[in-house]
């Protein structure tokens, strides 16, 4: 059966404290999911007190301050600061998101902070998304034509190139796959709401004349049709995309050409 | 078992099946015929509420009645069975009892709905 309580090996225990240095007024406490792979014990939940008056706006600079000058052993991972590399993809009070676009004002009490659910953990907010890459890999994201290249680009009309429109965005950050029950239950068969959206973006590419062999390979229980729209995708996604439509277009889709 | 599979093996494991449209949509119309269904039969059973057995087959001899019946029988079995597939798919663990679980969800859909239907004909037909 689904097991819905953690292994005995991943519950999480209290951890360390790490107190705000003296005479800092705006104290705001950071409470933290560690997990080391090489200390073979149970993750556990550190607090870290940060002066806000010294960082900038959002988790991510609170991080970054922590891992600079309070515990240099902290794991995350971070690029771009603003919200295009999708690297810093993690649970914040609760829904997942990125720590660099998420503001700190916006959490009352303490900002609690886990790695994206249901994945395995590397190391402290650091998952392992190699499964994820694989199922991004399986959809063959890159044009397929049978066309001969023309001498310049293959063209597309303003309207074709709408329908691209709230799918190209997408920095595969996984908050969606990752928030999504049906992804937790069933990732190794289905795609979950990340990697169908990019399945949508090339199914809908008015370029792309692979249509009928990409719809064949999504229509299957599993792969496209665990999804439930359970509508968390969208409600989680930090660029705004609204994945559980691109999924029930791509249902559409598959319905118009057998009935 | 060791695995040394590539992750994109895993990924692609045995590929698509080609299949699930079909239920996807039977679910999606049996759900929008049991709306009028549902209604009907409400609407109907308070209309026989409280009446004695003689009215009560009389009612149900009525070919209207007796086919919408059969029908709402019918929609509401296939739409349960097909429901509890996909929550049996999506919970239960490992496959071998997810099958056996499939498996006896069918035969009980099917032998009730047959048997619900089969009534409903004997007590139309003599009353």
């Amino acid at each position: 059966m689904v097991s819905f309580a953690l292994p005995r090996n991943s519950r999480v225990k209290p951890g360390k404290s790490h107190k705000a240095p003296a005479g800092a007024k705006n104290v705001k406490e950071f409470h933290i999911y560690r997990y080391d792979p090489d200390k073979k014990s149970n993750p556990t939940l550190d607090i870290f007190e940060v002066d806000l008056d010294e960082i900038g706006p959002m988790v991510l600079d609170a991080l970054i301050k922590i891992k600079d000058e309070m515990d240099p052993t902290l794991t995350f991972r971070r690029s771009c600061r603003e919200g295009i590399c999708g690297s810093c993809a993690m649970c914040i009070d609760g829904l997942n998101t990125l720590s660099c676009l998420k503001p700190i004002a916006d959490i009352k009490g303490p900002v609690k902070i886990y790695p994206l659910p249901h994945l395995e953990v590397v190391k402290d907010l650091v998952c392992d998304l190699t499964h994820l890459y694989a199922q991004y890999n399986s959809i063959q994201p890159w044009m397929k034509t049978t066309t001969p290249m023309p001498k310049k680009e293959r063209l597309q009309s303003p309207e074709e190139r709408e329908k691209l429109d709230g799918l190209w965005e997408c920095i595969l950050c996984f908050c969606c796959a990752t928030s999504c029950p049906s992804y937790w239950w069933n990732s190794h068969r289905y795609l979950g709401p990340a990697i169908l959206l990019q399945a949508a973006r090339w199914v809908q590419d008015s370029r792309d004349e692979a249509l009928g062999e990409r719809i064949d390979d999504l229509e299957d229980p599993f792969k496209l049709y665990r999804c439930h729209t359970i509508l968390n995708c969208t409600k989680a996604c930090p660029k705004g995309l609204n994945p559980a439509k691109a999924i029930a277009d791509l249902k559409i889709l598959v319905m118009e050409r057998s009935i | 078992m060791a695995k040394m599979q590539s992750s994109l093996r895993s990924a692609i494991a045995l590929g698509s099946a080609k299949d699930g449209v079909h239920h996807w949509w039977m679910e999606r119309i049996s759900a929008i015929a049991l709306i009028p269904l549902t209604l009907w039969f409400v609407i109907g059973v308070i209309g026989v509420a409280g009446a004695d057995y003689a009215t009560f087959s009389a009612w149900l001899a009525k070919p209207w009645n007796a086919g919408l019946l059969i029908c709402f029988i019918g929609a509401a079995f296939l739409h349960g069975k097909m429901g509890m597939e996909v929550i049996i798919e999506d919970y239960v663990e490992p496959r071998s009892v997810q099958m056996m679980v499939k498996v006896f969800v069918n035969l009980m859909a099917f032998s009730l709905g047959i048997i619900s239907v089969v009534s409903v004909l004997i007590v139309a037909v003599r009353g």
